[in-house]
């Protein structure tokens, strides 16, 4: 991870999100360290998931920049994102149903085996291996989430918190180097939150996290810096002492969501 | 009895070019909701490159292999410039697209080759019970479905044109090229419809040659279901000893009514298709 330094990891500056009239996201500016955990935290239609939209290529910004060790990202289609080492998990899941576990995880772990389209077409030898290469890759993402047994699976015969890992597994199977994770915690016992807190710390030894999540005991816990968001601008950022005692964050999550 | 096997033959090696245009309407049915009713017309192109082929070289085998170029070239062509454009609207209006292009290839091929018929060779000996040219049908598609299902469960690239099916949005945000995988699917399904084609046209080529065949292979494809490769192939290997069976017993004049009475009955019954599992709903 020695390529991350002195890059300044992920810069978003004065991005501004219009849907029509609407005004989703207003000059909003933050930085993600290397090897850290951001959260990014709001109530209900703050602007997050249009943050990771904008991100990902899904929404167009209509002004400011975001770079990714100094690689800009807008603009971009969201297919070029995953080949820059950005991965990224929804709040829906979305695995592909008629696709085994097994073979959800290895579309996501794709961009390590690439043979091309054209030479799997033609060269049916090199395609073997790829394809050999990329399930021993998913069942070692599963295993790190402790579902390789159920590699054979189909997504809609699981449990929703197995599903979860199964999603996780997908995003990690890339070997992403910036991981949007868009509220992993929902849904998910007591239990089962305390062993995501525990895995997202140690995603910091591989790669940038940035968290989007509502459970607010997990998101003190494991965050490196805070950004707050309400009606589309930051209205806080700082380490998670500071935003715990935040007048501002304390007022937007009183007069909304507490 | 004897009558029996001669039918039941017969009708595998028509079920044969029924199976395959239904595999390549299931291929673009599958990735993109639209049944491409210029297959017949992109295979028409194909077949006739491959009579100019071997009229001037003499080589059957030389235009049956730029026939399948031809006919993929033409696929990928009509999804990115025609299909593509369009289809961000809506579905319907690529398939009225698909419709418009039907009529537009089937035109030029009379002003290119003209409306006569000309004789088109079979590719190996086609007389007797079973013939060569039969047994070629047969295992070319054959070949192919068995081609289709390694590609789409043992390779890379068929996983990611599986996930671009079925979550597009999903796909593209772990690194699928969803545009990509399409205009693939339209070239793979469009070589699969020359193969049809140049097993369909003999003995003779004029451009509604591949009509009534074309309705045989909807056909088979609404029987096997248009979301899978084996209903394709069964359906099309059903469908052909069925409509062999109808000529034989009944008389050849009531075949297209039968193939419309099975098509009825089955959407009534069972729409998703004789040969795909009931769709488990995703909540």
């Amino acid at each position: 991870m020695t390529s991350t330094e002195g890059t300044g990891g992920l810069l978003v500056e004065d991005v501004s999100v219009r849907f029509g009239g609407v005004v989703a996201l207003r000059d909003v500016s933050l930085t993600a360290a290397p090897n850290t955990v951001t959260g990014i935290i709001g109530p209900n239609g703050a602007g997050k998931t249009t943050l990771y939209n904008a991100l990902c290529g899904l929404v167009r910004a209509d002004s400011g920049r975001i770079s990714w060790r100094g690689t800009p990202l807008l603009g971009r289609r969201p297919d070029e994102l995953a080949g820059l080492g950005v991965a990224r998990t929804l709040q829906g899941m979305n695995l592909f149903p008629l696709m085994t576990v097994a073979e959800n995880v290895m579309v996501g772990a794709d961009r390590l085996a690439r043979g091309g389209t054209l030479a799997a077409l033609t060269g049916l030898g090199r395609v073997g291996r790829d394809e050999r290469r990329l399930r021993a890759r998913a069942l070692d993402a599963l295993a790190e989430f402790g579902v390789a047994h159920l590699a054979e699976a189909l997504p809609p015969s699981l449990p929703f918190g197995l599903r979860k890992r199964v999603a996780l597994a997908r995003a990690l199977a890339a070997d992403p180097d910036l991981l949007l994770l868009d509220e992993p915690a929902g849904g998910l016992s007591a239990e089962e939150i305390a062993e995501l807190a525990e895995r997202i710390r140690g995603f910091r030894e591989r790669m940038t996290v940035l968290l989007v999540e509502h459970h607010m005991d997990m998101v003190m816990d494991v965050c490196d810096h805070i950004a707050v968001l309400n009606f589309g601008r930051v209205i806080a950022a700082g380490p998670p002492e500071a935003i715990r005692a935040d007048a501002a964050v304390t007022e937007a999550y009183l007069g909304d969501a507490a | 009895m004897e009558q029996l096997a001669e039918l039941v033959l017969n009708g595998v090696s028509s079920g044969a070019v029924y199976a395959a245009l239904a595999l390549s309407l299931m291929i673009i049915y599958q990735a993109t909701r639209v049944v491409n009713f210029a297959q017949p017309g992109l295979a028409l192109i194909a077949a006739y490159t491959a009579f100019s082929v071997t009229r001037a070289t003499g080589s059957y085998w030389l235009g049956f292999v730029l026939a399948l170029v031809v006919g993929g070239a033409l696929g990928v062509l009509a999804e990115r410039l025609l299909i593509r454009p369009v289809q961000r609207r809506s579905e319907l209006s690529a398939i009225i697209v698909t419709l418009g292009l039907l009529m537009l290839l089937q035109g030029v091929a009379g002003m290119v080759w003209s409306n006569e018929p000309h004789s088109f060779p079979y590719p190996l000996d086609f007389r007797g019970r079973f013939s060569a040219t039969d047994a070629f049908a047969v295992a070319a598609v054959g070949v192919t479905a068995l081609g289709l299902l390694l590609l789409f469960r043992y390779t890379p690239l068929g996983l990611r044109m599986r996930a671009a099916a079925f979550r597009p949005e999903v796909a593209r945000m772990v690194g699928v090229r969803v545009g990509l995988m399409l205009t693939v699917g339209w070239g793979i399904a469009s070589v699969i419809g020359a193969l049809a084609g140049m097993l369909a046209v003999p003995p003779f080529i004029f451009p509604n040659v591949l009509d009534g065949v074309f309705v045989y292979g909807i056909t088979a494809a609404v029987i096997g279901g248009l979301d899978n490769p084996f209903g394709a192939v069964l359906g099309g290997f059903t469908l052909g000893i069925g409509l062999s069976l109808v000529s034989g017993y009944l008389g050849p004049e009531l075949v297209t009514l039968a193939a419309l009475v099975i098509v009825v009955v089955v959407l009534s019954l069972r729409p998703d298709g004789l040969f795909t599992r009931p769709r488990a709903r995703q909540v």
